[in-house]
């Protein structure tokens, strides 16, 4: 399982890569951690002419944690996020999510931008950012722009990043002080891939109601998704058992996975449900009676 | 840019050249261009462990990484674990609790357990497990790994340096 | 018998080859690389039946780097099958594998060429520059396609109906016609396999002065394979050395012959120079043997106070697209171990074997066992619940007793004569693995009970399993001039740790300490006719082998000394190393053999008669109902296997076997779409046992009745981890579901398919 012969290229200066892109098109491929690309490189199920490195380039894994909110850049990696006891406090939801990416090893070196470029279904970084309402910072020969993450994500392994463009930065919106969140994922095995995975958080008002509520899911669809029917549901309310069930079938009911090798569709389905509950309850403190 | 590559990377605290395509894995360079065989290849794509080396003291696959990615990094693989015929506290807590059958993945557990116990060694026995889930074994069922990992604390507990 | 010391044999001693393993230092094949080779791969069919029309290697050829490509054409006219080695049941040899694709192909992963280049990436990137072209035909996807015969996988057999053919003793008819109870039931276990961490290879050198080839990568059955591949390059088998070297674990699929050891020598003939073949993950997925794919109707029939007075079945063996070496082991093993460790008076079993355009299917450790403990322990299970009577009182009922050992069990196997079980106490093992277990206590706190919204449950199986296969082993001993002695033993080491193990047996017999043994196995160089490792066979057959070898070694020291010492040599006695002559000369060894030469002597251990081990596992499981997840809490396994040499080993293949056994149920699965294209060919996708997935599983090692077969009194031991992990934890799974009525009759019970039984279910009771 050996690639297919590559040149290979380490740009020293992001203008360079960037010219490298534009000039080489779709036969030029970005690794940097290359956890999600050399398996497909060793597969040859990707057969690019021309890898270029960006693993070196400048000022492309610092964290800024202010007002704006969250600012990642594309080289951080997993393990980074894993250890900052600063983002824990900052974006909690961002760090609980990261825990549940593969392994010891692979979290050393994957880093966030090849995550979101990478934009498989089931992974929790895409999931994170759609369900932050992030925003994903990428500059090309054309320049600097900012995509959504929801205009960002638009097909199993596909995003909107242009053949010349590289992601610089993950831009979480500013997380509120209070809020309550929660993520649950069901996975076979440690580690692997999330069967489905649920992401949300809400801010409790003074009425003890939620508001803002945002829910996401991973894995039940080709990209992440938004669960608007279940958020729905949640608004407004006070979450009780009944409610979290409700918002549940709403969920399980808004989906349409596809039948895979791992499980059937209707598997998914009632399974995005399950975990829409389990979150609901975890975040909000209640202890449902059937939870163990 | 080109599709072969001389590279020289630091290993085991020596130098190293060899004259690559660049689609040669780290792992591959270390054991058929360095001769350095300890490091094993199972898998190629990443999921079974066996080819973990350190890189910067951290654990990586190498056979994620092409050779030429590290340059400038110091690289440490099984045969940089231990010196001459004396075994480290962590191999002997191996061979004491027989945490291997043959061999084959011991390498990339080896490493493994020695990043994770050089910056964690309180580590308890789900953190070991959790960490270990990474590396797959098809002989032992991990208890008795599980056992000499736990057992090579101690080793660590005196300083960074104590595991070696 | 031999009377042994026993300072090293029940000792949990440290490992010898522990340190080479420890340190980076083993030599497994792809560490082997002589100067000058060149690295092969191998084209493989991507479609599952078809006809090969056209192989155009032109532009391959041109890749700078690549030197040849071999296909069926330049091997001649015969192309050469691979033979069977064991379990030769009637009809299985009309499907033998050529060793490459000529006509048709007839499973993805089947070889259709080899290409040899400078180096992997090259002979790889040529592969995929060759213009393949097949004509498809209907794939074969499974038995139930094949029985029809409506597309043929071998045309001139006119069937894919390879084998039927049925065994049994009793009555079986009339037992059913008068039971006052009976059930019958279906039963699926699944294709999966070993996956050992290391994957194949083969390294082959031809030495053209002396005509000679030398093979590394070898285990197993080493001198069964090399003389195979004699005949099929019509050399002579003294012309070829078959070589072990490390290696990273065979659970059965690896050492039995493959295309590629014929494919990698003949390339090195040809084209006289070096030629290494690693084989990669995909590839071992696809190539590799595949097992335990059985379909089972089971009946039984009881009275209903629980005895059980017939079994009658039906196996369903999905063989894959060819008959390879170990031929109809799995389906014949799976009837004769279908009623197990109880005594049933009546027993008739119809096995059919079918070949599917799919990965052949070989032995994989427990083969046949691991089902039909299955199907059979289920059924009993269910009769029981049926039958208002608790599980192990239904069990203690039929269990064989102590004092009817041996218990004959006539003959179940076309190939192999009647046989009985040894000796045993099989309500002790059951009585242990309760105590071990805890069953009493933890009956009152989890059967059937639902706890913070898991369902749990609690699972027992008995089993008997076989080990010690014979005919013959044979070892030679060598003192050597440093003292040392040489053990070189025509057993495989796969990674049990037998380097140490036939150390602490030599040491034993010859009262010397275990430092000065140094063992050499499987490879043919060694010894002059070796048997190899399989069924549980190394400890029994290599260990006695061993006893002999050291009695001759010792005698031949006796004479060494008397020629020495100009005495007779039954006037020199042995004691501790050295040699004492009546006149009071004396020698240590070291210093005899340094003055006369090595002293050499064989030894040979021959047994036809199989050794019984037997056991019961108990398991804990609890069900998340939501997921379908299942979570093993606790699981026992307990075994008798007479005696054990080191225990700290067989405790690590204790676990090693329930691990992988628990992966067998929940976890490994080879799937098939129904163009018979595997679609999993991934550790990524085939899901492996971790760390984390079966952290409770505690062994127990009983050494209570010796086998009388052997002067170890040893009984094979690597496989009895497994047998029962099937029937033990769907059996917990099923009383964890009581209250759902769910029946796991189908493995694997991953959580979609669990899910899918409470689905199932929930809907039926509405």
């Amino acid at each position: 399982m050996k690639a297919h012969r590559f040149d290979y290229v380490r740009p020293a200066r992001l203008e360079h890569a960037i010219e490298v892109l534009a000039e080489h098109g779709d036969q030029a491929k970005v690794i940097a951690g290359g956890q999600s690309l050399v398996p497909m490189l060793a597969f040859r199920l990707a057969t690019p002419r021309f890898l270029v490195d960006i693993g070196r380039l400048p000022d492309l894994n610092r964290v800024t944690i202010d007002d704006s909110g969250i600012r990642i850049g594309a080289l951080v990696r997993w393990r980074d996020i894993e250890c900052s006891a600063e983002l824990k406090l900052a974006h909690p939801l961002l760090v609980e999510a990261i825990r549940h990416v593969a392994h010891y090893q692979i979290r050393n070196r994957g880093t966030v931008g090849g995550s979101l470029a990478h934009a498989d279904p089931a992974a929790e970084l895409p999931g994170l950012a759609l369900t932050c309402g992030a925003e994903i910072l990428v500059v090309g020969q054309r320049g600097q722009r900012t995509i959504s993450a929801d205009e960002f994500f638009i097909g199993p392994l596909s995003t909107s990043l242009r053949q010349d463009e590289l992601i610089v930065e993950l831009h979480l919106p500013p997380w509120r002080v209070g809020r309550r969140w929660a993520f649950e994922e069901f996975s076979r095995r440690r580690g692997d891939f999330a069967l489905a995975g649920v992401a949300l958080f809400y801010d409790r008002q003074q009425n003890g109601h939620a508001g803002n509520v945002q829910i996401g899911a991973i894995g039940v669809a080709d990209t992440p998704i938004r669960l608007t029917a279940a958020e729905s549901v949640v608004q407004g309310k006070t979450i009780t058992e009944a409610i979290a069930r409700q918002a549940g079938a709403a969920a399980s009911e808004s989906v349409h996975p596809a039948d895979d090798i791992h499980a059937p569709g209707e598997y998914r389905r009632a399974l995005i449900g399950v975990l829409t509950e389990l979150a609901l309850a975890r975040a909000s403190g209640l202890s449902l009676q059937e939870h163990a | 840019m080109s599709a072969r590559k001389y590279v020289k990377l630091n290993v085991n605290g020596k130098p190293y050249e060899a004259n690559i395509e660049a689609r040669t894995t780290l792992a591959d360079c270390l054991r058929h261009n360095f001769k350095l065989t300890g490091t094993h290849v199972g898998c190629e794509h990443g999921v079974c462990g066996a080819c973990t080396v350190l890189v910067d003291g951290l654990a990586v696959r190498s056979c994620l990484i092409f050779a030429v990615q590290a340059e400038g990094m110091i690289i440490t693989t099984v045969e940089g674990l231990s010196s001459g015929n004396t075994l480290s506290p962590l191999q002997a807590a191996f061979r004491k609790h027989h945490a291997l059958q043959c061999g084959f993945c011991t390498a990339g557990i080896l490493t493994t357990t020695h990043a994770l116990l050089s910056n964690e060694p309180d580590a308890d026995a789900n953190r070991v497990r959790e960490v270990l889930s990474g590396n797959i074994c098809r002989c032992t069922g991990y208890v008795q790994i599980i056992d000499a990992v736990l057992d090579a604390r101690a080793a660590y507990k005196q300083g960074p340096e104590s595991g070696r | 018998m031999n009377v042994l010391r026993n300072a090293y044999i029940g000792q949990e001693v440290e490992r010898i080859e522990d340190f080479r393993f420890l340190t980076g230092r083993g030599t497994f094949v792809d560490d082997y690389e002589p100067a000058g080779v060149l690295h092969a791969a191998i084209l493989r069919s991507s479609v599952a039946h078809g006809r090969i029309v056209s192989i155009d290697s032109a532009t391959a050829l041109e890749i700078p780097g690549v030197h040849a490509i071999v296909t069926a054409a330049d091997i001649g006219e015969q192309i050469p099958t691979i033979p069977i080695r064991l379990a030769p049941i009637a009809g299985l040899e009309k499907y033998l594998q050529p060793v490459i694709a000529r006509e048709k192909v007839r499973y993805v992963g089947e070889p259709i060429a080899v290409i040899l280049a400078e180096s992997r990436a090259i002979a790889e990137d040529a592969a995929n520059a060759i213009d393949l072209s097949i004509d498809s035909f209907d794939p074969i996807p499974n038995w139930r396609t094949a029985e029809i015969d409506k597309t043929l996988l071998f045309e001139q057999n006119r069937t894919n109906v390879a084998a039927r053919y049925v065994v049994g003793f009793g009555d079986t008819d009339a037992v059913f016609a008068n039971s006052e109870y009976s059930r019958r039931e279906f039963f699926r276990a699944h294709r999966h396999t070993a996956v050992p961490m290391e994957t194949r290879g083969v390294v082959a050198e031809w030495d053209a002065a002396k005509e000679r080839l030398t093979v590394n990568g070898a285990t197993k059955v080493t001198f069964f394979n090399r003389r195979a591949l004699a005949a099929m390059l019509g050399m002579a088998e003294s012309a070829i050395d078959l070589i072990e070297l490390d290696v990273g674990g065979g659970f059965g699929v690896r050492g039995e012959f493959y295309p590629e050891d014929f494919l990698i020598p003949f390339a090195a003939r040809k084209f006289k120079r070096p030629i290494k073949w690693i084989e990669d993950r995909l590839e071992h997925f696809q190539a590799a043997n595949h097992s335990r794919e059985i379909d089972c109707e089971l009946e039984i029939a009881c009275r209903r106070d629980g005895t059980i007075l017939a079994l009658r079945g039906r196996i369903f063996a999905d063989m894959g697209a060819y008959t390879r070496t170990n031929s109809g082991v799995v389906p014949a093993k799976a009837a004769q171990f279908l009623h197990g460790p109880y005594r049933i008076p009546a027993v008739k079993i119809e096995v059919s074997a079918f070949m599917t355009s799919k990965t052949p299917v070989g032995t994989y450790r427990a083969p046949g066992r691991f089902e039909s403990n299955f199907f059979r322990e289920r059924l009993i299970d269910m009769a029981a619940r049926d039958l208002g009577i608790d599980p192990i009182d239904m069990r203690r009922r039929n269990l064989i007793a102590a004092t009817e050992m041996p218990y004959s069990i006539g003959k179940l196997v076309p190939y192999e004569n009647e046989t009985a079980y040894d000796t045993g106490d099989y309500q002790a093992a059951l009585d242990e693995c309760l105590r071990a277990f805890g069953w009493e206590e933890k009956k009152k706190m989890f059967q059937s009970r639902k706890i913070g919204g898991r369902y749990h449950g609690l699972g027992i199986a008995c089993f008997v399993e076989s080990g010690g296969a014979g005919p013959r082993e044979n070892v030679r001993m060598t003192l050597e001039a440093n003292g040392h002695v040489t053990i070189a033993v025509g057993s495989s080491v796969l990674g049990q740790g037998l380097e140490t193990v036939f150390a602490q047996i030599a040491a034993d017999a010859m009262s010397l300490p275990l430092e000065s043994f140094h063992v050499l196995h499987g490879s043919t160089t060694i010894v002059d006719e070796g048997f190899g490792t399989y069924h549980s066979r190394a400890v029994v057959m290599g260990g006695s082998a061993i006893l002999d070898g050291a009695k001759n070694l010792l005698l031949s020291i006796q004479n060494a000394a008397g020629l020495q010492f100009n005495c007779r040599p039954e006037d020199v006695t042995i004691q501790d190393g050295t040699v004492l002559g009546p006149d009071g000369h004396t020698s240590t060894f070291a210093a005899l053999a340094a003055a006369v030469g090595p002293v050499s002597a064989t030894g040979t251990f021959a047994n036809n008669k199989r050794t019984y081990s037997y056991g019961a596992h108990a398991a804990h499981v609890s069900v998340d109902p939501r997921t379908g997840h299942v979570a093993v809490l606790d699981y026992v396994a307990v075994e008798d296997i007479g005696r054990a040499i080191n225990p700290a080993l067989v405790h690590g293949q204790t676990f090693g076997a329930v691990v992988q056994g628990l992966g067998g149920v929940f976890l490994d699965h080879l799937i098939y779409d129904d163009n018979a294209q595997l679609l999993n060919a991934s550790l990524a996708d085939y899901l492996l046992p971790t760390a984390t997935d079966f952290p409770n599983i505690r062994g127990v090692t009983m050494q209570l009745h010796l086998s009388p077969s052997n002067p170890l009194g040893a009984k094979g031991a690597g496989e009895g981890g497994m047998v029962a992990v099937a029937a033990t934890a769907a059996n917990a799974v099923a009383a964890a579901l009581a209250e759902f009525n769910v029946q796991p009759n189908e493995l694997p019970l991953s959580p979609p398919s669990v899910w899918g039984l409470i689905q199932k279910s929930n809907t039926l009771r509405i």
